[in-house]
């Protein structure tokens, strides 16, 4: 039975906290996550869990608890933004490369300059090449659902790669919506009970955890890294249909919406996507026919999935909320123009800048993309490979 | 999982390490012969040495083997040439010559 209320994101992610209830979380409050620990903290306090709450001093600290416990062989996680995961930086790639199976809850922020406290994508697109597994959220319900799936993708033994849960700052996290939530009992049994096989504090049985590696170790020991990486998919996948079973709501790298017959078709990730959806079904009201393809898995990224699904459309809008700096494009639209270069799709592809330091992106916004999308395959207008919406 | 660390050497295939080249042993320590890293090795003059085991304790290598409560030679295996066992000594019964 399912339990129909309204929450945030932070609500939802920590009631889900609460029902995993694992055995470490360290933290360091930092906007607009710090309600995660927050409402952990209450529950801890109420009785209503037992984890081993850990105020730490910083960020670089809470990443290390983390991995520190997740090694002893507890189930760890934390929780952070922005800054926060920047300072976490050396840590995140210690946490995959040492292959701990922990879980981040991320509450994507942008990073300075100029400092802000509001949404993009910039901290967590930042961190897409630490070697962690990245989820992303449109709303409170995914944020909640994503999280219970974090641990059993984390601690198959085909990955062992720590998993990153990302919803948007505010838009996601601050905004209550309804919700439907499992029952506390169903979430254990999903989640299950952890037993790792090895780990520190296994009395007889000693383990040595990121030992030094000369040269003629470090190359296969990041072969192995990124094979764990690609089986991840297939795990993703599998928590999902079980996944289903429990809620009735079906995930995979991607959700497709309206993109069947769709001639142009926007690819977007987090609490856009609903943006972009209600400016596709303006477009469908106007004979249009536009789609829309949300990521929600970046990390394994799906490139042959995604360039699959856009090969029957005429021209692909990639939306970024994040500013890559390299002259290029954004990484959804290098990874993406990438992927469809592998499979031969000749496609056009516009990457467009969205979003950043919290500016609105609005339903016209997203209209007036796909309009002029249109406008590109109907009568052959040119349009900039990268650009900005809404850059005064 | 248990690691047999004389089955893994520099030129194993990647299938063959263990994941985040953990080491699901104990003491492994003692197969890797790190002495040879050494510059100065310490030597001792048995006449000098009145087996007080000062020395012994303080070796950052535990270098120096102690059998039925005496000292034997250094184990030139693992001595880094670190000298601290030279500091220790209140009878000037260990010197550090040039070398390994």
């Amino acid at each position: 039975m399912s339990i129909r209320d309204r929450m945030s994101g932070n609500e939802a992610v920590s009631y889900a906290i609460r029902q995993v209830n694992p055995d470490v979380f360290p933290a360091f409050p930092i906007t607009p996550s710090t309600e995660i620990p927050q409402m952990v903290s209450a529950y801890i306090s109420n009785g209503e869990m037992d984890t081993e709450f850990i105020p730490v001093e910083s960020e670089h600290s809470s990443m290390s608890a983390t991995i520190g416990a997740a090694a002893a062989g507890a189930r760890a996680m934390t929780a952070t933004s922005s800054a926060g995961l920047a300072l976490m930086w050396e840590e995140l790639l210690l946490a995959a490369s040492n292959r701990m199976p922990c879980v981040l809850a991320l509450v994507n922020r942008t990073l300075s300059g100029p400092i802000n406290i509001n949404c993009d994508h910039s901290d967590g697109m930042g961190a897409r090449d630490t070697g962690w597994i990245q989820i992303y959220a449109e709303n409170n319900q995914e944020a909640y659902d994503n999280y219970l799936q974090a641990f059993p993708i984390a601690e198959d033994e085909r990955v062992h790669l720590p998993v990153m849960i990302c919803q948007d700052g505010f838009i996601t996290s601050h905004a209550v919506e309804n919700i439907e939530l499992l029952d506390d009992a169903v979430v254990r049994d999903f989640v299950g009970e952890y037993h790792p096989e090895e780990y520190l504090l296994n009395p007889g049985k000693p383990i040595a955890v990121g030992p030094y590696a000369v040269s003629n170790y470090g190359m296969e020991a990041r072969k192995n890294q990124a094979i764990a990486m690609e089986r991840s998919a297939e795990v993703i996948l599998g928590v999902a249909k079980r996944f289903e079973k429990i809620s009735g709501r079906s995930y995979g790298f991607f959700e497709e919406y309206r993109t069947g017959d769709a001639d142009v078709v926007m690819v977007i990730m987090g609490s856009a996507a609903g943006t972009a959806k209600a400016a596709c079904d303006m477009l469908r009201g106007r004979g249009r026919k536009a789609g829309v393809l949300k990521l929600r898995v970046f990390r394994p990224f799906p490139g042959r999935e995604i360039a699959e699904a856009l090969s029957h459309c005429r021209a692909v809008a990639i939306l970024d909320r994040t500013e890559s700096y390299n002259a290029n494009g954004g990484p959804l639209g290098c990874e993406i123009m990438a992927a469809m270069y592998k499979k031969k799709l000749r496609v056009e592809a516009t990457n467009y800048i969205y979003g950043l330091a919290g500016r609105d992106f609005t339903v016209e916004d997203a209209a007036a993309v796909f309009e002029e999308q249109f406008d590109c395959i109907e009568n052959g207008k040119e349009l900039e490979q990268y650009r900005y919406i809404g850059l005064r | 999982m248990r690691t047999d660390v004389s089955k893994i050497n520099e030129r194993s295939s990647h299938t063959g390490l263990t994941e985040g080249l953990m080491v699901f042993a104990g003491g492994t320590a003692e197969q890797f012969p790190t002495g040879e890293w050494r510059t100065m090795t310490p030597v001792i003059d048995w006449v000098k040495c009145k087996q007080c085991l000062l020395c012994a304790p303080v070796c950052p290598d535990s270098s120096i083997p102690v059998e039925d409560g005496k000292r034997g030679e250094f184990d030139l295996d693992h001595c880094k040439g670190c000298g601290i066992c030279v500091k220790s000594c209140p009878f000037d019964a260990i010197v550090m010559k040039e070398g390994r």
